[in-house]
């Protein structure tokens, strides 16, 4: 990471201690896993499980 | 490359501006205001054939019409704006430099071919299958490709969005987490990659087969997967206009959020939630399961409906906590009566935020609901919804930021002050008027993409009651002051943009110039109002809320009555 800190500490200005960055904020910082998640999501629950309803529909006699 | 980058500081906000971004912003707000123009006209054709003393254009004109509405206004005007708010959110607001200038124009001539392309191919009047264009309707070819072709370049111009936070984090030109306003464009653009890519996957099949080289796309599987970008993308524009909300409170009034955290977490249900609500357009289909339909627009649809009571609260709270902090303090409303109304940045954003909510939210999680979305299904209550989201909501949004993007951005003076100041109360009041009444027609069973619902010359005759006549002529009222207001806009700001007396290097006057408060301007910055005493804004909540329970029960009453168990 560019930081050259650990992932998930940040040098604050005052000392040389880390701060522990609180979990949320580290995944609000973190924008591609933001960008996986919020494509994930709805291909699996919308799309994906939509498409299996339907190619689960039988096909009608002919 | 850093090198050759170009800034200049803008007196207002202190912020450092890329003069390749500020021209890219620039070329995509002049594109997005040019077919408002176009796609205004239709709306306005369209409204007044409703209307059926006017019943203005012949049949085949309507349905061309309506399907090139939909399209200059839904996806063009919308998308081209949302492009320069990314451009402004990234490389603006975190003092960097724009990724890939030189891709980035190459995307805008990709949305612009393919924006014209399909509004042409509409026009020759063999492709009115309005934009939602439900297979087995079948368009010339060069509809979908010109679709295509633009959801690339506006792909690309996300991209550009992406690589700029990259970039803005190497060279660590913010600090900490970015600024809220560009969280709130990085939820647009995460929900724009998705929405783009369900297009590419749905359009690019549905070209082939208007070719001829497919011969058969399923209809439900088409609207499963249409919708995924049909739905989504109106995520992105709540998205793009709640972080304008947050931008524009900062800009004028120095305004830092409620509450980072809380306003953050709202944007972050719209990634993990909002797109899942696409199902709410499939609720009528067979084939589907019902734990399919209610998980999606329910369970979930509800969790993001949470972010927007969120921002419901901290939108309107944090301009009060502004204003308290600018001296008006006195009572619950000073702070509201005392706001800027006669700037129309203001003015746009607040008369949006109030309707956006009640007209559009409310009407929202009716048609929702998989139970009452079965009275008002296809009828003119659906557009009536959509217009009070993505018209008052969005569009006024939009317009109401322009006045901000000129003098910052552009570096133009409005050219007409007095009509500018009119402008958001003209279209907002035509706005309300065209949802309101579209909703009310509906409620009362008018269908929607209806040419005749008198059905003059039709065999089996159907009569409406009269009071929904009624409610089409104040529809139609109601689009010629909304067409008036819009004009207003083009008008000015194409005036402005080409016109327009370039603005002195001056600062703008807003509430806490940042030459004096010796801090950065809010909108770029991160941190929270420090301050939760807003009573005024607490007690507009308290009405929302009490109207929306109001409202939902009666539709469950009104379903009940549909069908009365006896
Ligand atoms: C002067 C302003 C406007 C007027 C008078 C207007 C009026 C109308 C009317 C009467 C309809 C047709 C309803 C029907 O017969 O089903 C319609 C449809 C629609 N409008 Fe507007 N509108 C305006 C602005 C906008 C804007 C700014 C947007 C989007 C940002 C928008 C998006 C749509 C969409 C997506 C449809 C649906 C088209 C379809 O059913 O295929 N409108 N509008
Ligand atoms: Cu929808």
């Amino acid at each position: 990471m560019s930081e050259g800190g650990t992932p998930g500490t940040r040098q604050t200005s005052g000392g040389p201690e880390k701060e522990r960055i609180p979990f949320w904020q580290r995944v609000c910082d973190n924008h591609f896993l933001l960008l996986f998640i919020g494509v994930t999501m709805p291909t699996v629950l919308y799309i994906l499980w939509g498409v299996m309803e339907l190619v689960g529909i039988p096909v009608a006699p002919q | 490359m850093a090198a050759t980058t170009q800034f200049r500081t803008c007196p207002t906000t202190g912020l450092k501006i890329d003069l390749a971004a500020q021209s890219l912003i620039k070329a995509n707000a002049v594109a997005a205001v040019v077919f408002l123009a176009i796609g205004g006209l239709f709306g306005l054709s369209i409204a007044l054939t409703r209307w059926p003393e006017i019943h203005l254009l012949p049949v085949d004109w309507f349905y061309m019409a309506l399907t090139a509405h939909g399209l200059d206004v839904l996806l063009c005007w919308i998308i081209f704006f949302e492009v320069a708010v990314l451009y402004f959110a990234s490389a603006v607001l975190l003092n960097c430099r724009l990724a890939a200038p030189r891709t980035a124009w190459v995307a805008f001539v990709l949305m612009v071919v393919g924006a014209a392309l399909t509004n042409v191919t509409v026009l020759q009047g063999e492709s009115s299958v309005m934009f939602t264009s439900y297979t087995p309707l079948r368009a010339a070819p060069n509809f979908y490709l010109g679709l295509i072709i633009f959801a690339v370049g506006a792909l690309v111009a996300c991209g550009n969005f992406f690589g700029t936070l990259v970039i803005a984090k190497e060279e660590r030109t913010y600090e900490g987490s970015v600024p809220l306003v560009t969280f709130g464009a990085l939820t647009a653009a995460i929900i724009a990659v998705f929405t783009l890519a369900s297009g590419a996957v749905i359009l690019i099949p549905t070209w082939l087969w208007s070719l001829g080289y497919i011969n058969h796309i399923d209809p439900v599987m088409y609207k499963l997967v249409w919708w995924a970008m049909g739905h989504s993308s109106q995520q992105i524009n709540v998205s793009a206009h709640v972080a304008v909300w947050y931008a524009v409170a900062a800009i004028l009034l120095g305004a830092k959020p409620l509450s980072e955290k809380a306003s953050r977490l709202a944007f972050l249900l719209y990634i993990f939630f909002l797109q899942l609500a696409s199902a709410h357009h499939l609720l009528v289909e067979p084939g589907i399961s019902s734990e399919w339909k209610i998980f999606n627009t329910s369970y979930a649809m509800y969790l993001a409906v949470l972010g927007s009571m969120i921002h419901a609260l901290t939108v309107p709270g944090t301009i009060e906590a502004a204003q308290r902090k600018l001296g008006f303090n006195k009572g619950m409303f000073e702070w509201l009566r005392k706001a800027p109304w006669g700037n129309p940045a203001f003015s746009g954003v607040f008369l949006s935020l109030v309707m956006f909510g009640f007209l559009g939210g409310i009407s929202g999680v009716v048609l929702g609901t998989e139970q009452i979305n079965l009275i008002m299904h296809n009828t003119l209550y659906v557009p009536g919804h959509f217009h009070a989201t993505v018209v008052t909501g969005t569009t006024l949004t939009f317009m109401a930021v322009t006045y901000l993007i000129l003098p910052l951005i552009l570096q133009r003076d409005v050219m007409f002050p007095r009509m500018a100041q009119w402008q958001p109360y003209v279209f907002g009041l035509g706005a309300a008027g065209i949802s309101l009444f579209m909703m009310g027609a509906g409620t009362l069973g008018v269908p929607r993409r209806h040419w005749d619902v008198t059905f003059a010359d039709s065999p089996f005759g159907f009569e409406f009651p009269s009071a929904a006549f009624m409610m089409l002529a104040l529809n139609g009222l109601s689009a010629i002051l909304a067409a008036t207001g819009g004009l207003m806009y083009v008008v000015n700001v194409v005036a402005s943009v080409f016109f327009g007396k370039k603005t002195a290097d001056k600062p703008m006057k807003v509430a806490v110039p940042v030459s004096t408060s010796g801090q950065p301007a809010a909108v770029g910055a991160y941190g929270s109002a420090g301050s939760l005493n807003i009573p005024g804004t607490i007690t507009l909540v308290t009405i929302f809320f009490v109207s929306f329970v109001l409202y939902y029960y009666v539709n469950w009453k009104y379903l009940a009555e549909v069908w009365p168990l006896r």
